[in-house]
């Protein structure tokens, strides 16, 4: 047997032990993804969930957690942050698995017809059926216009703090004005050796607290501030050395600061990024999907829900991504479980059996003589 | 009854100008009107859904027409925002009203 071969059964034999597998593979894991798992639970499919955000919750969790929401039936007032939590505690029962703060790259599909789901960090997942659930897509970083910035990706710069301890006793520079920025320099002010916030206004807008907070670190010389000022370049070989620090007020004037790492928190925005690659017909950024039927794409096994897929009529709600979710469920029980029948149950009368163990059920009336 | 649309020109990211009435009785904002008329792909506007957060309804203001002042959370935003000029406004904080007829604006580059 040549080497090659060794190494691609090693592989093989690799990829099936660490291999996630599930039964149905959820991309993305807003309120419609997290729905889904719900209803997959009612026909007894597991599920697993990616999502790029360190965070389940989508849209509701990034973009407007503190917000209230008033079209969720039921509910006439409910924040969007609270409504993760309860589609996370209606959801549980059914032990959904995370793969979270990793992106969905490429989607293989195998001789058996199952597909093989790897994230960017390289994390295989293998199920029968795929639910692309990505709303407006994944949250990605918004870089700041640096010509040799991406050179230094994970070589000093990032655009996401994932494990802060990586900062313990290094030179900080952070750019940006908003609530992340103020947050983590008050983090890191206890944590790095050095902390510096540069942002182009002397306003920041974020929670009064950290405002105070960050003016008070400043007073004591705990955070460094530098305002109106702007980083336009960056400095060394292979690693962050320095920051090219451009104040607003003097045009000339452009200085190096010395710094081990350089966090840009520009906040994130959604691109639909690899997906749209991976043969699925695209119309207006979004999947195209069967909506006469079960939220099919072009592709059979992979369904597109919420706000990710178009059909004429399309609306993107939340309650329509909880629609769509469920039929979907249903036609996927087909695919995994070929002719075997099942009938629909309503939840009142059937209970609900957790993967976990528990049960769920309404109370039996009471059957008493009354003398 | 009375008519209430304006007329306005928006150039779109691509250069490509549309002269398009725009509502001014459905409390409707400029970032609004760009997408009911579907003059930039669906996801790469609007994504905040118009509460000055994310800088994707940024556009060029190229008339001299009367607009609204920019509020401290507009002028938070395009300080963090990307491609900023002097002319630039977030199409979500411009509720249309009939003093803006003849706009002229200019979609900004997606960042
Ligand atoms: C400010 C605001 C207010 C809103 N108000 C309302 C309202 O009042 N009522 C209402 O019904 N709706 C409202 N919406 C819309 C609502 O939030 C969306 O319809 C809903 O979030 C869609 O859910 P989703 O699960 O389909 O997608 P999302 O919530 O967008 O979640 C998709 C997830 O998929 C992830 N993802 C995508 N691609 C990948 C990939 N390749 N790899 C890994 N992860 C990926 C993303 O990171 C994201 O977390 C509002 C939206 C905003 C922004
Ligand atoms: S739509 Fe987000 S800032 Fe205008």
């Amino acid at each position: 047997m040549s080497h090659y071969h060794q190494i691609d059964i090693i592989n093989l034999v690799f990829n099936f032990i660490f291999m996630i597998t599930t039964d149905i593979l959820i991309i993305g894991a807003g309120p419609t993804g997290l729905f889904t798992v719900f209803e997959a639970g009612l026909l007894k499919l597991k599920c697993h969930l990616i999502d790029a955000l360190p965070q389940a919750g989508g849209q509701c969790s990034e973009i407007y957690p503190k917000k209230p929401i008033y079209d969720i039936p039921a509910y006439p007032e409910i924040l969007a942050g609270d409504l993760t939590e309860r589609l996370l505690e209606q959801c549980k029962q059914f032990e959904p698995g995370f793969t979270l703060g990793e992106r969905a790259e490429t989607i293989d599909k195998q001789d058996d017809g199952t597909f093989i789901v790897t994230t960017n960090k390289g994390t295989k997942h293998h199920a029968p059926v795929v639910a692309i659930a990505g709303g407006l897509g994944s949250f990605e970083p918004r870089k700041p216009k640096i010509h040799n910035i991406t050179d230094f990706e994970d070589k000093g710069v990032e655009y996401i703090i994932k494990d802060p301890e990586i900062y313990r006793d290094k030179k900080v520079v952070i750019a940006g004005g908003g609530d992340s920025a103020l947050d983590w320099s008050i983090f890191l002010s206890d944590v790095a050796a050095e902390v510096t916030l540069i942002h182009r206004r002397t306003e920041f807008r974020g929670h009064l607290d950290s405002v105070e907070k960050v003016q008070e670190l400043k007073n004591k010389g705990k955070i460094n501030l530098i305002t109106p000022a702007e980083v336009v370049g960056i400095v060394g070989d292979h690693k962050v050395k320095a920051v090219v620090v451009k104040q607003a007020q003097h045009i000339e004037k452009e200085f190096e600061l010395n710094c081990d790492h350089f966090i840009p928190l520009f906040g994130l925005s959604p691109k639909l990024g690899p997906i749209a690659n991976w043969g699925l017909e695209i119309e207006k950024n979004a999947i195209k999907v069967n909506n006469a039927l079960d939220y099919q794409t072009n592709i059979s096994g992979i369904y597109a829900i919420g706000d990710v897929n178009t059909y004429p009529g399309k609306l993107k709600l939340i309650l329509c991504g909880f629609h769509e979710a469920t039929l979907m469920c249903q036609s996927a029980y087909q695919i995994i479980n070929p002719g075997k029948r099942f009938v629909l149950k309503y939840t009142t009368v059937s209970g609900v059996d957790g993967f976990d163990g528990t049960r769920k059920e309404a109370p039996k009336a009471v059957v008493k003589s009354i003398e | 009854m009375e008519n209430v649309d304006i007329n306005i020109t928006i150039i779109d990211r691509e250069g490509e100008k549309h002269h398009i009435e725009a509502p001014t009785d459905m409390a409707m904002n400029l970032m609004e009107v760009v997408r009911s008329y579907e003059l930039a792909p669906e996801g790469t506007i609007g994504v905040c859904g118009g509460m000055a957060m994310c800088a994707s309804c940024q556009c060029y203001v190229l008339s001299d027409t009367k607009l609204p002042e920019m509020q401290d959370d507009e002028e938070a935003m395009l300080s963090e925002a990307f491609d900023v000029k002097d002319n630039s406004r977030l199409g979500c904080q411009i509720q249309m009203t009939p003093g803006m007829e003849g706009l002229v604006v200019e979609l900004a580059p997606e960042s």
